[in-house]
C-alpha cells in the first residue's frame, strides 16, 4: 500500500526528515510514536502534499504510484486522507457543502457518479448516526466555533464519508476526553478492512488502547529508530523517549 | 486620447450648450438650482489629490477622455434583453433608463400598488413641481462636493420614487440604468429622489449595467428621505463595463425609529467611486451601510462613507468586503461621526479585503469622530490573502484548487452578503458573485440554500 524509501524532507531549508523508511501493507494499522519535534507532523504533511514541505531525497510509492508527483486533491482522489492535528476553521462554508464538494470531487476522480444534494444528505446523515455525531454539526460552518473534540469528530466524519484507502491520523488524540477518544477510535476501527491501511501518529500510548496497531515505530531525529509490535508502545509509555534522543545524537 | 483637456471648462461650456434642453428648464427654482450647481462646480473644480478624501482615487478618465452629454438619440441604443438583478419571472415593477433617458417600452410600472409613485424626474416636475422643489437638493449639501454640484447642474432624468404614509410595498422595485453602445464617450447625470413617508416600507433594487466596450461617464446622485418609522431596503448593483467611470453619490436622511438598510455590490467599471452620506436625525433610527466589491484587471473601486449621528440613541453598522485580483485597487474610507448630543450611539464598522494577486492594492481608512461621551463605537480593517492553510485543507479532501479558491472567495463575500435581509435579492447578488468567479464551479441555487 505505502512504501517510503530514504525520505528526506525540509521545511524552510531545515532538514526535518533524514532518511525515513516505512512500509505499510494493505489491511495493516501502524503507529508512529515519537517525541515532539521528531518530524511526525512533517511526515503527515509530506504524505498529504502540503506546500512548503520540500522532499529533497527519496521516494514514496502509494499503490505502486509515485505519490510525490500528485497534487493534494489527486492524492485525496486516490484514497489518501489526513486527519489534521489542528482542523481548519472555514467561516461561511457549511459542513454539508464542504462534504458534498469533497465527496463529489473524489467520486469524479474515481470515475463514479456524483451525488445530488438529497442523496448526499441522506448518506451523510447515516454516517453521523453510525458515528454518534450530532446532526447539528452538519449545518454549521466547517469547524467554526467547534470545541476541540467536535473538530476531531468532524475529521472522523469526513473520513467516514470519503472512505480512504490510507488514513493518516496526525495526533488525533490530542485534547480529547475519553468519550471523544472512543468516538474517534470507533470511527477509525469501522474503516479497517483488508484493502485499507491506517497510520496513527501520536505522542501518547492511550489512543493505541482503542486503535490497536499491528506495528509500532519510533520516530526520532527524522528517522525510524526502532520498530516492533504493540508491546513497544507500552514500553515507550513506561520509559519515555530519552533513550532515542541519545541514540540518535 | 492623450491630448491635454480641461475637463472643468468642458463641462461648463457643455452645460451652457445644453441648458435649454434639460428637463424643467422653464421652472424658475430649478433653473436657479442648476445655476448654483454649475457655479459651485466652477469654483471648486474637479476633486484632486489635494483633497484628503480624494487621496487614493484620481479622476484619470476625466483627464484623458472628453465625454459629451447624452442626447435623446442615445436612448435608442439597441437592447436585446433588459438586464436585471432579480429573476424576470418575479415580474417586479421596474423603471428603465437607457443612456440617461427613460424607456417606457422597457419599463413596467402598471403593477405598482396604490400609494406608490415611480416616475422619471421630468414627469414629476410636470405633475407637481412644488413637491419636487420641497425635496430635490434638500438632502444633499453640495458644498465641498463638486461632483454633486455638477450633477445638480446637468441632471436631466432619473427616477422619483414616492411611497405614501403607511404604505407597505411587498415587491421589490427595480431601477435599471443601462449605458453604453454609443459611438463616442458620453456622460449621463441621473438624479434620483426617494421619499419614504412616515411608517412606509419598500425595497428598491438599483442596477447600473454597462453594454459593450465604449467608454462613458455616469455621474449619479440619489437623495433618500426615510421618514419616521419607515423602512427602506436599498440595494445597488453596479455592473458597468470595463471602460466605464461611475461616480455615484448617495445622500440619506433617516428619521425617528426609521431604518435604512443599504447594500452595494460592485462588480465592474474602470473607475468607480460611491460616496454615501447618511444622517441619523431622529431617535431610534438605524442605518446599515454594507457592501462588497469584486475587481479585476486594472479596475478601481472606491467606497467612501460618512454616517452622522446627530441625536441620542441611534445605531449604525457597516460591513464592506472586497476581492481584488490582478492589478485592481480598492479604497474604503469610512467615517462615523457622533455629534455632541448623540449620547447612546451604537456604531460598528468593518472593512475586510482579500488580495488575490501581489499587484492588487487596498487602501482602507476607518475613522471615528466622537464628540459625545456615552457611546459604543468600534471599527476595524484588515487586508490579507487567501488562507493557504484553509486552501490546503480543502484540497486535502479532494476539492480541486480552482474550486477551493472559489469556495473561499464565496465564503468571504457571504460575510457581507448575509447582511442583505431580503432573500431573493441576496440570492440574486450571490449569483452575480458566482458569475464573476474565474471558473464557474458552483450552482448558485445550491449555494444559497444554506
Amino acid at each position: 500500500m505505502l512504501k517510503i524509501r530514504n525520505l528526506h524532507a525540509a521545511v524552510d531549508g531545515t532538514e526535518i526528515l533524514k532518511g525515513l523508511n516505512l512500509e505499510i501493507d494493505a489491511g495493516e494499522t501502524h503507529a508512529i510514536m515519537g517525541p515532539n519535534g521528531s518530524g511526525k507532523s512533517t511526515l503527515s504533511y509530506v504524505l498529504a502534499g502540503r506546500d512548503g514541505y520540500e522532499v529533497t531525497k527519496g521516494e514514496i510509492l502509494y499503490k505502486g504510484k509515485n505519490l510525490l508527483e500528485m497534487s493534494p486533491e489527486e492524492r485525496a482522489g486516490e484514497g489518501v486522507f489526513l486527519a489534521f492535528q489542528y482542523p481548519v476553521e472555514i467561516p461561511g462554508v457549511a459542513n454539508t457543502i464542504f462534504l458534498k464538494e469533497a465527496l463529489n470531487a473524489v467520486r469524479r476522480h474515481r470515475g463514479e457518479e456524483e451525488f445530488d444534494a438529497m442523496a448526499l444528505l441522506k448518506f451523510v446523515r447515516e454516517k453521523t448516526k453510525e458515528l454518534g455525531i450530532s446532526e447539528d454539526m452538519l449545518k454549521r460552518a466547517v469547524n467554526v466555533g467547534f470545541s476541540g473534540g467536535e473538530k476531531k469528530r468532524n475529521e472522523v466524519l469526513q473520513m467516514a464519508v470519503l472512505r480512504p484507502s490510507l488514513a493518516i491520523l496526525d495526533e488525533t488524540d490530542s485534547g480529547l476526553d475519553i468519550d471523544a477518544l472512543k468516538i474517534v477510535a470507533d470511527g477509525v476501527n469501522a474503516l479497517r478492512a483488508p484493502d485499507r491501511a491506517t497510520l496513527v501518529i501520536t505522542h501518547y500510548q492511550r489512543l493505541l488502547d482503542h486503535i490497536v496497531p499491528d506495528k509500532v515505530h519510533v520516530l526520532a531525529k527524522g528517522r525510524i529508530q526502532r520498530s516492533g509490535g504493540k508491546a513497544l508502545a507500552l514500553e515507550l509509555e513506561k520509559n519515555g523517549y530519552a533513550e532515542f534522543a541519545e541514540a540518535a545524537a | 486620447m492623450s491630448q491635454q483637456i480641461n475637463p472643468v471648462e468642458n463641462f461648463v461650456s457643455e452645460f451652457e450648450a445644453i441648458r435649454s434642453t434639460l428637463s424643467g428648464d422653464d421652472v424658475p427654482w430649478l433653473d436657479a438650482l442648476r445655476r448654483s450647481g454649475i457655479e459651485q462646480f466652477k469654483g471648486a473644480g474637479l476633486p484632486g489629490p489635494r483633497v484628503e478624501s480624494w487621496k487614493y482615487t484620481r479622476l484619470r478618465p476625466l483627464e484623458d477622455t472628453t465625454f459629451r452629454p447624452v442626447t435623446p438619440a442615445d436612448r435608442e441604443a439597441f437592447i436585446d434583453q433588459v438586464p436585471s438583478v432579480l429573476p424576470t419571472a418575479l415580474d417586479c415593477p421596474r423603471i428603465v433608463f437607457v443612456n440617461g433617458f427613460m424607456r417606457p417600452d422597457l419599463s413596467r410600472l402598471d403593477n405598482l400598488p396604490e400609494g406608490v409613485t415611480v416616475e422619471p424626474l421630468g414627469a414629476a416636475l410636470t405633475r407637481d413641481s412644488e413637491w419636487v422643489e420641497a425635496h430635490l437638493g434638500r438632502i444633499n449639501r453640495f458644498e465641498g462636493q463638486p461632483l454633486v454640484a455638477l450633477n445638480t447642474a446637468m441632471m436631466n432624468s432619473g427616477a422619483v420614487v414616492h411611497v405614501r404614509r403607511g404604505v407597505v410595498v411587498e415587491q421589490p422595485i427595480q431601477m435599471i440604468f443601462i449605458a453604453g453602445h454609443t459611438e463616442d464617450p458620453v456622460a449621463c447625470y441621473p438624479r434620483n429622489l426617494v421619499v419614504m413617508e412616515e411608517a412606509s416600507q419598500a425595497t428598491l433594487v438599483k442596477l447600473h449595467a454597462g453594454l459593450g466596450v465604449s467608454a462613458y461617464l455616469a455621474n449619479a446622485v440619489t437623495e433618500v428621505d426615510v421618514g419616521d418609522a419607515a423602512i427602506l431596503r436599498h440595494y445597488r448593483v453596479q455592473s458597468e463595463n470595463m471602460q466605464a467611470t461611475h461616480l455615484g453619490s448617495l445622500h440619506v436622511r433617516i428619521g425617528r425609529d426609521a431604518t435604512y438598510e443599504g447594500f452595494g455590490l460592485h462588480i465592474g467599471g474602470r473607475l468607480s467611486r460611491t460616496e454615501i452620506c447618511a444622517r441619523l436625525e431622529g431617535e431610534g433610527g438605524h442605518c446599515a451601510l454594507n457592501g462588497a466589491y469584486l475587481m479585476k484587471g486594472r479596475e478601481h473601486c472606491d467606497n467612501t462613507t460618512v454616517i452622522e449621528h446627530t441625536v441620542p440613541n441611534t445605531t449604525c453598522s457597516e460591513i464592506f468586503k472586497g476581492i481584488l485580483d490582478d492589478e485592481s485597487r480598492g479604497v474604503f474610507q469610512g467615517r462615523i461621526v457622533v455629534r455632541k448630543d448623540a449620547q447612546g450611539t451604537d456604531g460598528h464598522q468593518l472593512s475586510n479585503a482579500l488580495l488575490l494577486s501581489d499587484k492588487a492594492e487596498m487602501d482602507a481608512k476607518p475613522e471615528l469622530e466622537i464628540y459625545a461621551d456615552d457611546v459604543k463605537c468600534s471599527h476595524g480593517a484588515t487586508t490579507g490573502k487567501l488562507d493557504e492553510t484553509a486552501l490546503f485543507y480543502l484540497r486535502s479532501r479532494g476539492i480541486p484548487e480552482a474550486l477551493a479558491r472559489n469556495l473561499l472567495i464565496q465564503s468571504f463575500v457571504a460575510g457581507a452578503l448575509d447582511e442583505v435581509k431580503v432573500d431573493v435579492v441576496r440570492e440574486a447578488m450571490m449569483n452575480k458573485v458566482v458569475h464573476w468567479l474565474p471558473a464557474q464551479c458552483f450552482l448558485a441555487e445550491e449555494w444559497t440554500k444554506e
